[in-house]
């Protein structure tokens, strides 16, 4: 053995790298798929990017747009609150409240959201009268359902309870992934259930349940399409009624693509500041 | 404690003494973990509780301050009956509430530290006094800061437990079980999961605890500290106490079998 050779051995290693072809193969596919999309969007003129332009900022998909986002909260917020209310149900020792929030959930998530959304929009049908008063017994307050109720109304509560019945079970997911020491711990040092859940549990669940509720919030963004069924004006809606009287379909349709990817982005963006807050504390 | 009455006549029996447990069973399922235990604990006391995995020692720890229910039997801290109410022969159940209010004064530290992880060292030992006693946030950080520099932590108040080593979440757990001022600490096996080199942190600062006269039950393996620090010994097996005394003496010279056995395989 040479000196030279100890040499290089103590050395830092200077070494052929292995050559990875199939990445090249499928790096030089992409980039002529990508070239052909690039291609397509600027010289197809089935686009119509001017017709686009036109109507963006058009107060009538404004309008609806304005709709969209709205639902999406409202959905969202409720959906959230009665979620949470249903995950404590889930998880109560009572056999009753376990089994009532059972139910809920087998209903809302195992029939169509747009099943679901037609029947909020006949409801009228169903319980022609809402009243006030003693379950079974006399009412003190009676109303025609029509007189108080609003397609808005039909669209936001169909999506609120839809959307409850995913987000009780992403909540009961998050809250039995907190270790059971800290309900010991907490317990230990005198703080009450409502305390312990409130300061300690839902903070740590919240960590498991933000990325999960991101989700759930963009599908949501894209879901208020469907209250078409109530039927409640939103961006789809309204484009499709713009392009009943322009023929321009493609045009329309991607420029609501182009709304809704605008918000989706939005929401990721806050999605990122969300699960950032509730990470504190854990070492990635 | 505050705001509780107990005016069962069986209280009378527990009058002075900080721990008492009387026959005291617990069940889980059909497995009996604790088949009748008697212990008294003085104020100022410390007693270390020893004796193989499943002896029901823990169980037993847990169940002076309710976090297990007892099944049988009767267990009172500071002459109050530990989750019950006695009125004549008939025992009626605390409140979630009037249950928590008896924790206040019972401090805990646990074997994996339980520290509160999307709090810093610092919030968690400010959380109990700030929602339990209400106190206001200026107070309870005095406090938290004062007791974070007792334990040896002054510099280490902003750190999240996840950035804590072993022993050190354990110093901040008793900073923690500390802030309530509590009349009676807690230990369940509170080395047992901490690397051999950072035990010696988490005893001094029990050793120091114990000097001030603090009353403390400590589940322990560990044999140096309970010679040294404690003024009782107790060997549990298979749900009953097999033999108490002075720790020295019962180190040195154990009376049961069983003790003799358990002890040749630890020291």
């Amino acid at each position: 053995m040479s000196a030279g050779q100890t040499e290089t051995r103590t050395g830092a290693i200077k070494a052929v790298p292995v050559r990875h072809p199939g990445r090249w193969v499928a790096a030089v596919a992409v980039a002529v798929l990508a070239a052909m999309l690039v291609n397509n969007l600027v010289t197809n003129e089935a686009y119509n990017w001017a017709e686009q332009l036109k109507y963006l900022f058009a107060p009538a998909v404004l309008e609806a747009t304005f709709n969209t986002i709205w639902l999406t909260v409202a959905a969202m917020v409720g959906g959230v609150i009665l979620g949470i209310l249903l995950a404590l149900m889930r998880l109560s020792a009572n056999p009753l409240l376990r089994g009532a929030a059972w139910l809920y959930i087998w209903v809302f998530r195992g029939t169509p959201l747009f099943t679901q959304l037609l029947i909020w929009g006949n409801i009228g049908a169903l319980f022609p009268t809402l009243g006030l008063g003693i379950p079974f017994g006399p009412q003190f307050v009676t109303a025609q359902t029509n007189a108080l109720y609003s397609a808005a109304a039909a669209a936001a509560l169909g999506l609120v309870f839809n959307e409850a019945a995913y987000m009780a079970e992403i909540v009961r997911g998050g809250i039995q992934s907190v270790d059971a020491g800290q309900q010991e711990a907490a317990s230990a040092l005198g703080l009450t259930r409502v305390q312990t859940l409130r300061r300690i549990i839902l903070p740590q669940a919240m960590r498991v349940i933000a990325p999960p509720t991101g989700n759930e919030a963009i599908s949501m963004l894209k879901n208020t399409s469907l209250v078409v069924a109530v039927p409640f004006v939103e961006l789809t809606f309204t484009v499709q009624n713009i392009y009943s009287h322009t023929y321009q379909i493609i045009p329309m349709l991607v420029m609501a693509c182009i709304w809704y990817l605008f918000l989706s982005s939005l929401m990721m963006i806050g999605q990122h500041y969300l699960e950032r807050h509730y990470g504190k504390g854990y070492a990635r | 404690m505050t705001g509780l009455t107990n005016m069962a006549s069986g209280d009378v029996a527990a009058e002075g003494l900080m721990v008492k447990a009387e026959q005291v069973c617990k069940n889980f399922g059909h497995v009996q973990v604790l088949k009748g235990i008697d212990l008294e604990v003085q104020q100022g006391e410390v007693m270390c509780v020893v004796g193989p995995s499943g002896s029901g020692k823990s169980t037993f720890l847990r169940c002076i301050n309710h976090l297990e229910k007892v099944d049988a039997g009767r267990l009172w801290v500071d002459g109050h009956l530990v989750g019950y109410r006695q009125r004549g022969d008939k025992l009626y159940e605390l409140r979630e509430k009037e249950v928590a209010a008896q924790r206040r004064d019972i401090g805990m530290v646990f074997q994996r530290f339980n520290l509160f992880p999307h709090m810093t060292a610092l919030q968690n030992v400010m959380e109990a006094p700030m929602l339990v006693k209400g106190e206001s946030k200026d107070a309870a950080k005095a406090r938290a800061e004062q007791l974070m520099e007792r334990v040896g932590l002054s510099d280490r108040m902003g750190n999240y437990p996840s950035q804590l080593s072993g022993g050190q979440q354990q110093r901040v757990a008793i900073a923690r079980a500390l802030a309530m001022q509590p009349k009676l600490m807690l230990f369940d096996e509170p080395t047992s999961a901490l690397d051999p080199e950072l035990v010696g942190e988490v005893l001094d600062v029990m050793r120091d605890l114990a000097r001030e006269g603090m009353t403390m039950v400590v589940v322990t393996h560990e044999m140096g500290f309970a010679r040294e620090v404690g003024d009782s010994l107790v060997f549990m097996d298979g749900g009953v106490v097999v033999e108490q005394g002075v720790p020295r003496e019962v180190l040195a010279n154990p009376q049961h079998a069983r003790t003799q056995a358990f002890l040749s395989k630890v020291l």
